[in-house]
């Protein structure tokens, strides 16, 4: 009998359970040996050899080499994991989140003194919040995106 | 006897901790929330405790994925501030109290809930950043302090029924010690937040006061409250939140006694990515 997840439909949002765990175990512990000074120095020197001595799929490592967090949380990364990678490139927890959104730091920044984001229309995928799919990517890169592919549109003649 | 005096509820956001290290508090950003917490360090100072039962959560710090405990007590006689990628805080050493320490887990492992023991682990800004805020900076913490690491970074995590009992649990063992110890138990976490993905920066404030609310009211009926509630209410950090029912069942009204009385409480968004609640329950004399 399957197991009762009842987490699976909050919107953009990875419930970092006992599956992702195991998909994620050599990247998460990647992520851990960077608590420790001498392998922040060498990963720094050449990420790719040292990413090379992980048994870590060629996804993860590309995920990581790109600081593609959600992609990283997708291949079974967590981010209390993946912040060690943030806190080797100086980054706060703040840019590290908010770099998940596809806002700029400042965006987000301002998102979070305004009160942060409304839960309205993100409990359940499918509503009509702005975390949902189809509002991806958010802020000024969002709406520049989805200008474009209006532009696109009426350029060929569509509606 | 030992008894349990009172209960402090807080957030511990890492990036408060960093602004006390730095010396930012004065900060416009940061004026407010530190405002909040003022009375505490008055009410800290003249209700200093003998022993610190500190709730909180490791932050794959000292528990990576090697080893997962569900509830973890420090039973040495000393921790220390761990490097979590940025150094080590700059905070005094925490000192436990290993006799306490080791009683409690006596009592509470024969009462069904199963431990494990932790004589070695370094402790991050899950019991440290609570700590600054309600003891500011002094050369060393006010007294020793029994850390109990509950895992809520892999589901399934505890459920705030389970996390209820165990404080309850916790209360029989405190009052089953011999010397008479005043024993504060501290819940840690939350309130809402997530981390991760497009929901990213998630605030609930209704659902977060509401939490305070009924944390205080009918901790009992709260302590039923589903994960996914939390989760998708609250977000995904938000499940920390379940590791205040453990400070909450340890109160003497759940085992029969008076209802405690509200010393304090403050909500506050945003730090950082968080909701910050706060509150200080006394068991009446």
């Amino acid at each position: 009998m399957a197991l009762n997840k009842p987490y699976l439909d909050v919107t953009g949002t990875t419930i970092f359970d006992a599956e992702q765990s195991r998909k994620g175990y050599w990247l998460n512990q990647f992520c851990m040996s960077l608590m420790k000074a001498e392998n922040r120095t060498r990963f720094k020197a050449n990420e790719r050899a040292y990413l090379d001595e992980w048994p870590m799929t060629e996804e993860q490592k590309q995920a990581v080499l790109a600081r593609d967090l959600n992609r990283c949380i997708a291949l079974g990364g967590n981010i209390y994991f993946l912040a060690k990678i943030g806190a080797t490139d100086g980054k706060s927890f703040q840019q590290m989140a908010g770099s998940m959104t596809g806002m700029t730091e400042q965006e987000y920044r301002d998102m979070m003194i305004r009160g942060g984001r409304s839960i309205e229309g993100n409990r359940v995928v499918g509503e009509d919040g702005d975390a949902q799919a189809h509002r991806q990517p958010q802020g000024a890169a969002g709406r520049a995106a989805r200008e474009d592919s209006a532009a696109g549109r009426k350029a060929r003649g569509e509606a | 006897m030992a008894r349990i005096t009172a209960s402090v509820y807080s957030s511990h956001v890492p990036a408060i901790g960093a602004a006390i290290d730095q010396g930012r508090t004065g900060e416009p950003y940061w004026v407010p929330l530190f405002k909040g917490y003022e009375y505490s360090r008055q009410w800290m100072q003249e209700n200093r405790p003998d022993v610190i039962f500190l709730v909180y959560n490791d932050h794959a710090t000292a528990f990576s994925l090697e080893l997962i405990p569900t509830f973890a007590i420090g039973t040495a006689a000393e921790f220390t501030p761990a490097d979590e990628g940025y150094g080590p805080r700059p905070v005094p050493k925490v000192i436990g109290h290993a006799e306490l320490a080791s009683h409690i887990a006596q009592s509470v492992i024969q009462d069904d809930f199963d431990l494990t023991i932790v004589n070695r682990m370094d402790v991050d800004h899950g019991l440290t950043v609570p700590l600054s805020l309600m003891c500011g900076q002094p050369q060393a913490w006010p007294c020793p302090v029994i850390p109990f690491a509950v895992n809520v970074v892999q589901y399934p995590v505890p459920s705030g029924r389970r996390c209820f009992m165990l404080g309850q649990a916790i209360r029989r063992a405190v009052e089953s010690y011999d010397e008479p110890l005043k024993v504060q138990i501290w819940g840690t976490g939350g309130m809402s937040h997530q981390l991760q993905g497009p929901r990213a920066g998630l605030i609930n404030a209704e659902w977060d006061n509401r939490f305070l609310d009924r944390l205080i009211a009918e901790p009992e009926e709260l302590s039923k409250v589903p994960h996914i509630e939390y989760v998708r209410e609250a977000g995904s950090e938000g499940i920390e939140l379940v590791m205040w029912l453990i400070a909450r069942g340890a109160m003497a009204d759940v085992a029969g006694g008076k209802p405690p009385v509200v010393r304090h409480r403050f909500f506050h968004v945003p730090a950082s990515n968080t909701a910050v609640g706060h509150l200080i329950l006394e068991n009446p004399q």
